[in-house]
């Protein structure tokens, strides 16, 4: 049996204290114990994003950090987001239908939010570097470049 | 944490029957198939028992239309496509309008064009909808009419309907859907509605939003694995490491000793571990030790089965197609030109691993799945437990992509599901989940394919004779549907109806047997044949000395439509005009599942010797453009998910194990493959066809056309990587 221990990490400005095995990704303990969903499970090795949250308002894949390691530092996913660039790529993201079947879209949003609050004007090779790790097999690539230009275009009128 | 539970409890049948209840006196309209005829009905619903799932659309007192949809929402857009054909006809206001998934119920969900069974596939959710849900709609809107019309005691003809409101010009009477429904539902049902002329549309045609898109932006929309129900266990499943091996034996001594899990049990598709969540469950099956029977597995690898395809493409194979003489005319031809390819297996790869869940209920069980074919989920699922499918209620979510995937012959995750739970027995209800390992090394991969092709041309250069072989897995032979002939129409759609006019045409197939299980996906048997259809063409073209779309136009002139998409795509492709320093541009055209797409890309050489793909231009013809916008995004999303297949995707195996894994080794397109993509839409009048499939087949020969138009070199084994790297 291996050593039970109580973790307390702060997700979207709440401490939870979860008892699972260090070694868990913050990505179940997301899901599984805290049941904050819109985290997605989809390749377990940091390859596609769809586990994207920030950790310290950095977008970082929850799937490969173990859980230990998230100690005293901030969460925050997709059920937590807010702010000028959530809501500027979250209204361009519907009003331009990008998702197709949304499952890798949590992940691609919270990359997005990510990439504009560091730098609100990007161009397409910072949406490039940004987002090349998010992968979506419904290939809505061109709606995800497309709306990230039109949120920045939204946070500066 | 308590909130995710109450969400997670039964969501999608909770809203339905508080819905039901809450309209009180609602209308209902459905349909029941009586001799293949929809007879309508109309009920008043007193309570839920009246609410039988047989119904279309349900509008309630709150002027809420809901539209049930018997299709699947993968990503294609079928929600918003279903309920916009409805809505059209039925004069609702768009902003009432809301979908829900129907329930597993053949006789009443039904796919015409699939044979009667309840699923979705072959591109086939709008065109087989269409009247359906017209006369559905307008059904619905003339029992309003006649509400209105008794209530006002005026005569019907006078009224006019307008976003969810009936109004009488005469009085300046109206009156909401919501207002009229108790009323409506006590009308007769008419024997015979009118429906619009495509004229009159008014959501047909323009650009309609998703009704997802929202949810899919904030997280909010429900997968399978979002589902928690109280209590449930999360299962992960080891599986044979080759496929066909089975387990001689096994120690879980260790997994048992893992913290979290609860139960190890044995299943026909391999051991299960049970854990309070997935980490557990994953790191119990990470401990099991397993021995396993492989005399029956499958030991080759891809290298010897591409030599043996390649062997039998030599041999003449059943007859799919006979035009002429194409032999005779092969041997006297001035000018012959040979070309073998070769085609990997592929896996789907849906962004959401399949997963399900699973818990009994009364007499029967509950299962939430991205149910693709509900009636083979069903009927699987009642096969393991040793129940009648109508004991299994199916709760359809919205699935993380399919490309064909979920929709399995022996409804493979839903079967596993239900043996799981047989075999652990408890109450607690269950969730499997599969890894993105499964995923790519679970096989249902598309098959491996190998073309043979010979073309003759005569003495001025004019192509005469096209003779095609084509080796591989019959996809359809595990559902009995190959015809007598032995000809899976699957493994030759789009070969042997080849639209190009040829005085000599044959096309063989040879069905291999392999212990790889096999499956459609995105586009079937076109994701080979309109590669080898349209770069053999292309070849042709070039021993005739003739431009590329100049001898498609000539040999395409019975085929107005596959002319309408090319001249098309042609025309804003700027086709015979000067491209762009270093790049060249390639077409293909192809017909899938009823509709027509040209694509025209220009390519330079870019990373890794592989064709960097700058810009397509797609011109597509699917009848009726119910959804511009959404046609769009599914020609985006075939020609993306396409390219990933032309450049990088393959499961190759090696003494029967496949070698891939992950995304790591399997490579998915990703944004900065992602080229322009331009969409033009042909005007039609004819009734819709599909889009979900038709972007994929053309995108990988027009890269492969115009990769050769660059350096003229002829691609002929997929995917692009695997090609350069032998070169």
């Amino acid at each position: 049996m291996e050593q039970a221990m109580s973790t307390t990490i702060k997700v979207n400005g709440r401490e939870h204290t979860v008892d699972v095995d260090p070694d868990t990704p913050l990505l179940w303990v997301l899901r599984d114990e805290l049941r904050l969903t819109g985290t997605k499970y989809g390749c377990g090795i940091a390859r596609c994003g769809a586990c994207t949250v920030h950790l310290d308002g950095k977008p970082t894949r929850s799937c490969v950090l173990p859980v230990q390691s998230v100690s005293g530092r901030e969460v925050t996913t997709i059920e937590g987001l807010g702010g000028r660039e959530a809501k500027a790529v979250q209204n361009a993201w519907s009003g331009m239908d990008v998702p197709q079947c949304g499952y890798c879209q949590s992940g691609q949003v919270m990359s997005a939010v990510g990439l504009l609050s560091d730098n609100p004007e990007p161009t397409d090779a910072d949406i490039d570097r940004a987002m090349d790790g998010n992968v979506c097999r419904c290939a809505t690539y061109a709606r995800i470049r497309a709306a990230i230009h039109q949120a920045a275009a939204d946070m500066e009128g | 944490m308590a909130y995710a539970d109450e969400k997670a409890f039964s969501p999608s049948r909770r809203r339905f029957l508080q819905g039901a209840g809450a309209a009180g006196a609602g209308l209902v309209i459905g349909f029941h198939w009586t001799l293949g005829l929809p007879r309508v009905f109309a009920a008043s619903a007193n309570g839920p028992e009246d609410f039988v799932p047989n119904a279309f659309v349900r509008i309630a007192p709150d002027d809420s239309v809901t539209v049930i949809s018997k299709h699947i929402e993968f990503g294609q857009g079928t929600y918003t496509g279903l309920a916009t054909i409805l809505a059209e006809e039925l004069d609702a206001d768009w902003s009432s309008v809301r979908v829900e998934s129907a329930p597993a119920n053949a006789a009443l969900y039904g796919n015409a064009l699939l044979g009667g069974i309840q699923g979705t596939g072959g591109s086939t959710a709008i065109a087989n909808s269409w009247e359906q849900l017209r006369q559905a709609g307008a059904t619905a809107r003339a029992m309003l009419v006649a509400a209105a019309a008794e209530r006002w005691g005026v005569s019907a003809g006078e009224l006019e309907v307008s976003s969810g409101t009936v109004s009488h010009a005469g009085s300046g009477r109206r009156a909401s859907f919501g207002e009229l429904a108790e009323a409506a539902a006590t009308q007769p049902v008419p024997e015979k509605v009118a429906l619009k002329d495509p004229s009159e549309f008014k959501l047909i045609g323009t650009r309609v939003g998703r009704v997802d898109s929202a949810e899919k932006s904030n997280g909010k929309a429900q997968f399978t694995l979002d589902i928690y129900l109280p209590d449930m266990l999360t299962a992960v499943l080891l599986r044979p490491p080759r496929f066909g091996a089975t387990v001689k034996s096994y120690d879980d001594s260790a997994a048992r000793k893992v913290r979290g899990v609860v139960d190890v049990v044995e299943t026909p598709r391999g051991i299960a571990v049970l854990a309070t969540g997935f980490w557990p469950a994953k790191k119990g099956r990470d401990s099991l030790e397993v021995e396993w029977d492989e005399s029956k597995a499958e030991k080759r690898g891809s290298a010897a089965l591409y030599a043996e395809y390649a062997e039998l493409a030599k041999e003449p194979g059943l007859a799919a197609k006979r035009v002429g003489d194409a032999d005779k005319a092969l041997n006297e031809a001035s000018q012959v030109v040979e070309a073998e390819y070769r085609f990997p297996f592929l896996a789907h790869a849906p962004m959401e691993p399949l997963d399900a869940v699973i818990r009994r209920r009364g007499e029967g069980y509950e299962i939430w799945a991205g149910s693709q074919i509900p009636t083979i989920d069903q009927g699987a699922a009642a096969n393991a437990l040793g129940v009648k499918p109508e004991q299994i209620a199916i709760h359809t979510l919205y699935a993380g992509g399919s490309f064909g995937r979920r929709a399995t012959p022996t409804g493979d995750v839903v079967f596993e599901v239900a043996s799981i739970l047989k075999a652990h027995g408890g109450g607690r209800p269950i969730k499997l989940v599969w890894t993105r390992e499964d995923d790519i090394q679970g096989g249902r991969y598309r098959p491996m394919y190998v073309h043979r092709l010979r073309g003759g041309l005569d003495a001025d250069g004019k192509p005469l004779v096209w003779h095609q072989r084509i080796v591989g897995q019959s996809i359809m032979k595990e559902l009995g549907a190959v015809p007598e002939s032995g000809v899976d129409p699957s493994s030759v759609e789009g070969a042997e109806n080849l639209p190009y006019a040829f005085d000599h045409l044959a096309v063989d197939l040879h069905n291999t047997e392999v212990g790889v299980p096999p499956l459609w996906w995105r586009s079937v048997g076109h994701t080979h044949t309109a590669y080898s259809t349209e770069t053999f063409i292309d070849e042709l073209a070039h021993a005739a000395g003739e431009d590329p779309v100049a001898l498609r136009r000539r040999m395409l002139q019975d085929h107005p439509r596959h002319l309408g998409v090319l001249e098309l795509a042609a025309k804003k492709a700027g086709w015979g005009e000067p491209v762009p320093e270093g790049r060249a541009r390639g077409v293909a055209v192809h017909k899938s599942f009823g509709s027509y797409v040209a694509e025209i890309v220009e390519v330079s050489k870019g990373e890794e010797g592989l064709p960097k793909v700058h810009r397509v231009v797609c011109a597509v013809d699917c009848g009726v453009a119910v959804n511009p916008h959404n046609i769009a995004a599914q020609m985006e999303s075939g020609i993306g998910f396409g390219l990933g297949a032309a450049l990088y995707d393959e499961v190759v195996l090696e003494d029967g194990r496949p070698q891939q894994e992950n995304f790591d080794t399997y490579l998915p397109t990703r944004l900065t493959d992602m080229p322009e993509v331009e969409v033009h839409i042909v005007d039609s009048a004819e009734a819709p066809t599909g889009v979900g499939e038709p972007g994929t087949p053309p995108i990988a020969p027009a890269v492969a056309n115009a990769w050769f138009a660059l350096t003229g070199e002829r691609v002929r084994q997929l995917p692009f990587k695997r090609a350069r790297e032998n070169v």
